[in-house]
């Protein structure tokens, strides 16, 4: 087992959301960032309950993973509980959801279960694993990777609302543009890759 | 009815339902299901076919097995009892990969475990296998999992050749006249490259597939 590595909290969460964008450069979460990106407040939403539900998942994945999966050695089985506990997890968010703000739930619709099968928020549990961080580093970086993708989503719906008014070719229209434009969009993060850097 | 010429399994219906799954409703390009892995393990060739061959694995399994259980699934658990059934095929990939192709499987590091959570999967587990015969489904999965794989194919192949001349780590594009782009091999590349790939199946596919309206959850 490999030690975890001496980076601060901190650097991994601004690396989370800028450098290492779990969506831009980690291709996490592409579905739902494809569906749910048409309109602002639609993404806003889905962003906050995506940042609240992987920085919990990863500090209980995390939990999971070091005082019961290890001294027990059933390490294989990390694939299905982890997915179990994100599984749980985004059905009291929906609960939630339902119960204090009904128009965000309508709004959202049959997306919040589809949060179960995000693979970013999988992606973060399964990433803090492989690369070895301790507690603090594995929430900052589920905190940070939610975040940015947040932050992703939203710029999308905001380009995507402008989209609307110009003439795309058609063959381009829907989907295809969507791609192009993420990959513009990635181009621009990189500009952000001399600040931090983790793996 | 007896002495009719032998058809492929699931009878005609299957014939069809395979073109479907890896023409007529690609899953990549037409449903844009599952992109995340079609992006993250694109940039070499030979981690594409692997990742198509989890993906045609998994999901003939998890059809198979959701298909022939569609009559004991609780309809209100009955996502929950999917993804344990598509987990543990991704498991048994995971741990077969591990021990036979080691150096493949750090190559691919967690993107195999996000197979769980690929919506195609998930997708014909939910939409084909709760409502057909276990033959139907099996077939249906494995076109699904063609489709997937053959979009991987031609994206690892574009993105291997232009971001680095090579092809299965063979010089194709030789040095001299051919400067390597290397964006093709970082994240940027491989949104522009799918974005393309789609642009060209809207186009092959004629007016009759309505653009924009493809983005189904």
């Amino acid at each position: 087992m490999n030690d975890a590595p001496n980076i601060s909290a901190w650097v991994i969460l601004i690396a989370a959301i800028f450098t290492n964008n779990i969506l831009l450069s980690n291709f996490l979460g592409m579905c739902s960032f494809l569906v749910c990106s048409k309109r602002v407040p639609t993404a806003i939403g889905l962003g906050a309950a995506v940042i609240f539900v992987m920085t919990c998942t990863a500090a209980l994945n995390w939990l999971i993973n070091d005082y019961v999966l290890r001294p027990t050695g059933l390490m294989h089985l990390q694939f299905i509980i982890f997915i179990a506990v994100i599984a749980a997890f985004v059905q009291f968010v929906e609960m939630f959801i339902e119960r204090f703000s009904p128009t965000l739930y309508h709004a959202l619709g049959i997306f919040l279960p589809l949060i179960t099968v995000n693979c970013a928020i999988l992606g973060a549990s399964l990433f803090m694993i492989v690369r070895n961080y301790t507690f603090g580093q594995a929430v900052a970086f589920g905190f940070g990777g939610a975040v940015g993708w947040a932050l992703a989503i939203v710029l999308m719906a905001g380009l995507n609302q402008k989209l609307g008014y110009s003439d795309v070719p058609r063959p381009f229209r829907g989907v295809a543009i969507a791609m192009i434009i993420t990959g513009v969009m990635a181009m621009t993060f990189m500009g952000f890759a001399g600040m931090v850097a983790i793996q | 009815m007896a002495n009719n010429p032998p058809v492929p399994p699931g009878g005609p219906k299957g014939k069809q339902t395979l073109r479907e799954g890896v023409w007529g409703n690609n899953p990549i390009a037409i449903q844009v299901l599952g992109i995340c892995s079609a992006l993250a393990v694109t940039n070499k060739l030979a981690n594409s076919l692997v990742m198509g061959g989890a993906l045609i694995f998994v999901t003939a399994g998890s059809n198979l097995l959701v298909s022939l259980l569609r009559r004991h699934i609780p309809r209100r658990i009955r996502m929950i009892v999917e993804v344990g059934i598509i987990a543990t095929f991704v498991i048994l990939f995971d741990l077969f990969l591990k021990a036979f192709y080691f150096e493949m499987s750090k190559q691919l590091g967690p993107y195999v475990g996000l197979i769980i959570t690929n919506c195609i999967v998930m997708g014909r587990a939910e939409a084909f296998a709760l409502q057909n015969p276990p033959l139907l489904a099996i077939v249906d999965g494995a076109a699904n999992g063609l489709g997937y794989a053959i979009v991987l194919a031609i994206i690892g192949l574009v993105r291997e050749l232009l971001g680095t001349g090579k092809v299965f780590g063979l010089t194709v594009l030789s040095g001299q006249w051919y400067q390597p782009n290397q964006l093709m091999v970082l994240a940027p590349g491989a949104f522009i490259a799918l974005g393309f790939l789609i642009a060209a199946f809207n186009l092959l596919k004629g007016p009759q597939a309505e653009p924009g309206k493809e983005a189904k959850p």
